[in-house]
Order: structure tokens, then sequence, then C-alpha cells
């Protein structure tokens, strides 16, 4: 029952802090690496080059969903804000579910954007289904599709290296995040401004997804003073042999 | 349609999630998940689909690479139809896979590690600050004291310097970037499940 009552505390503070918040303008610290992901948005459209937006191989039926489900969100925007491109973003899975779902998010960016005529079914891809062959399989778009900028963010293992490398071989900027720890690990040597955490689930909020991206984020700071004072009193508790 | 998606997919959700917490709904939740595991197999032959017809548009196109294209679609077609015609059990279905897949996926490992190690070399090229010098020491160290030598651990390194850094400052941090993770995906799963994100059924 205490899951529960996490769950319908946190979905009370997101629309209390959406509903006090949809109108103040939004305060958010510097994350260079969204920042970076911001200034490409415009730079590949008028350079005339593509996204490649990857979204990893997190099933949607298990805990790495969630990661799969802000990569999501974060192609939606960006599908919408270069939908005018002469070089429509492109957007790669290792998960056959994500893969529809990515085709279905690409798809209601361009009709955002009133331009549905210039989706492409096959702009989302399933490239793979192991790890190694999904690797493979975005490896091959970096290469080979004029793309200016590779965007990560889902699950990724340790084979993030394999496309990081790809990307630095044809010096296309690399921004990316993983909510697995060997997967950020080679995320954090192979790119610029790494993304650590959480900040993977912040991107929504930082491209202009609206309030309750926004709001989202607070949520998850005041969770997480919770929790370190929890963890605290916890210490504090045990040290002084209270439990 | 979109609002008929919406009401099914928060529906389904909001289900789901009730059967963890009242056994009431348990029997609708594994009835529900079950019929999401058939509806994942039915996507993984609609992403073949898509790798098929993704590739041979790049072919019909003569674009960049569709050599590689052409091989991906030939090999695919080739091992579908013999896995179909023979079943998996089959002998040379056996050598397709230890002969070609497995290997292959095994070279990729291996260029995996010369990978990691030329990132980790490039990485004061690319990232010269203090962390990017504490990320390369902190990996130089826990190599030298898992390092396997004829005299045993490495005295300081592998006695105390290793375990320290991977069993308290390591997993500490470890810790604190999954509790982060977790309240990322908390609150991205209750944003679908009020269906603020829809990555479903249009815009």
């Amino acid at each position: 029952m205490t899951a529960l009552l996490v769950i319908v505390f946190t979905a009370a503070l997101l629309l209390g802090i959406t509903l006090w918040k949809r109108n103040s303008p939004a305060r958010l610290r510097d994350i260079p690496a969204l920042t970076r992901l911001y200034r490409m948005l415009g730079l590949s459209v008028e350079d005339g080059t593509r996204l490649h937006i990857s979204l990893g191989r997190g099933s949607l039926l298990d805990a790495r969903g969630g990661s799969a489900l802000a990569g999501l969100a974060t192609l939606r925007i960006i599908a919408e804000k270069t939908s005018v491109s002469d070089m429509p973003v492109v957007a790669s899975s290792g998960d056959p579910v994500l893969g529809l779902l990515t085709q279905d998010t690409l798809q209601a960016g361009y009709q955002a954007a009133g331009v549905s005529e210039l989706y492409v079914p096959t702009a989302g891809r399933i490239t793979g289904l192991s790890p190694f062959g999904f690797a493979a399989g975005a490896m091959h778009i970096a290469q080979n599709e004029k793309v200016s900028t590779n965007v990560m963010l889902g699950h990724f293992g340790p084979e993030a290296a394999l496309l990081a490398d790809a990307s630095d071989r044809e010096s296309v900027t690399m921004i990316g995040a993983s909510d697995n720890l060997s997967g950020q690990a080679v995320l954090f040597a192979n790119t610029q401004d790494a993304l650590i955490g959480e900040e993977l689930f912040a991107a929504g909020a930082y491209l202009g997804a609206g309030a309750t991206h926004i709001a989202s984020l607070t949520v998850q700071d005041i969770l997480r003073w919770l929790i370190i004072l929890a963890l605290l009193v916890g210490a504090a508790a045990k040290f002084f042999g209270v439990i | 349609m979109r609002v008929i998606t919406a009401f099914i997919a928060i529906t389904t959700g909001v289900l789901i999630l009730g059967g963890y917490f009242f056994p009431a709904l348990a029997d609708v939740q594994t009835l529900l998940l079950n019929w999401a595991i058939i509806l994942a197999g039915a996507a993984a032959l609609v992403g073949i689909f898509n790798l098929i017809s993704v590739h041979t548009d790049k072919i019909r196109r003569g674009e960049k690479g569709s050599t590689y294209s052409a091989l991906l679609v030939i090999g695919l077609v080739a091992t579908f139809t013999i896995g179909i015609l023979l079943r998996p059990q089959h002998s040379a279905m056996q050598i397709v896979l230890s002969g070609i897949i497995i290997p292959a996926e095994a070279a990729l490992m291996g260029v995996l590690t010369i990978s990691l190690l030329y990132a980790a070399i490039r990485l004061l090229r690319r990232r010269t600050d203090m962390m990017g010098i504490v990320f390369l020491v902190t990996a130089a160290l826990l190599f030298l004291g898992s390092a396997t030598m004829r005299s045993g651990d490495i005295p300081l390194i592998g006695t105390l310097i290793r375990p320290w850094v991977s069993q308290i400052l390591a997993l500490g941090g470890a810790r604190g970037i999954l509790i982060g993770v977790a309240l990322g995906t908390l609150t991205t799963g209750i944003r679908v499940l009020f269906g603020v994100d829809r990555p479903y059924g249009g815009q």
C-alpha cells in the first residue's frame, strides 16, 4: 500500500504544481547538453542535415519503459520543430513495440506542425532486435544519411560505444543519456556534455514540451529532498540505536 | 478516434496498475498483460517488415551503403524462409546461428572493447575538466586493483582503494543515479497514465 500512496501523492503533486505554475515562466538550471541539443535543432534545419534520434531498446513491458517513454516525448517535440526541414528527422529503436510508437509519435509531430503530408513512415525504424544488431543498424544511419547530430535517449548498454564511435568518425555531434549505468558510463566518456541520471527525463521540459513536463521536474526535486531526508534520518536513527 | 485510443490506453493502464494493489483486479491484470505480450510478438513481425521496407527503399534509390542494404535483405529473407521451412531446430539453422549470427555478435563485442579503450584515450581531449580526470583516474585505479598478479593483490590499491571506491563511492553514486532514474520513470509513467503524454493514436 505504501507504493500506492507514493503514486497517489506524486500524481496529486504533479496535478497541483501543473495548475499552479502553468502561467509562470519556467526557471530551469542550465544543462549544457540540452542547450546544445536545442541549438542543434535550428542548425540542422538551416544547413540541410538531419537529426538521428535513437530511443534504445527499452521494452514498454518492463521497468526500462520509463526511459523509452521519455525519449518518445522528446522525439515528439523534435519532430514538430524540425518538420519544415528538407531532411526530416530519423528515429531508430531496438524494440518492436517502441518502433511502432516511434512512427506514431513522428506522425503526431508532423500533424501538430500542420505538415502531415511530409511524414514518411520509414523515418521511424527498428534497426535490430539484439543489442549489437540494433547498434549496427543505428551506426549505418549515422554514417550514411547526412546526419549532423545523434541524439540517444533511452535504454542503452555498453553497445552505445559503437554508435558513439561511428558518430565521432563522421564528426557528428553526439548527445546521449541512458537509464542503464553501463550505458551512462560509456556515454560520459564519449560525449562532450553528458546527461546523467534523471537528466534524461528533463529533455522534454527543456525543449518546450509544456507545463506538465516542467512540473514533473519540480515533483522530482520535491521527492528527491524527501528521500534525502529519509536517508539522513534513517542513518541517524541507526547510528544512535533507535532502530 | 484519438479520444477512444486515449480512453482505452488510460483504462488499461489503471487496471494493470490496480492489479498490483487490489487482488480483485489481478485476473484482469494478467489477461491484459498476456494480450500485451501477444501484441508485442505481432509487433516484432511488423518491425521486420519495417526493416525490409526501409532497406528495399534504399536499394531502389541507390543510396550510399545500398550494397549493405541488399545483403541485409537477402540474408533476412533467406534465414526467415529456411527457418520456416526447416524449423529452427534443424542443423542448417543451427549452423546459421552458431556459424554466422553468434560470431558476428562476438566480433562486435571485440570492436566494442577497442572502442571503449579508444574512448578512454579520447576522453581528456574531449573533456579537459576535473570530472574527466577523476573518471580516468578512478577507472585506472579499479583496473589496477582488479589485476591478477602472481604475488596477489597490489598492496594498498588492490586491498584498500579498489574495495573502498567500488563498494562505497561507486555504489553510493550508482544508487543515487538509480533513485533519480526511478523518480523520472515515476513522473513519466504518471504523465502517460493521465494521458498528458500520448505516444499513440496520433496528435
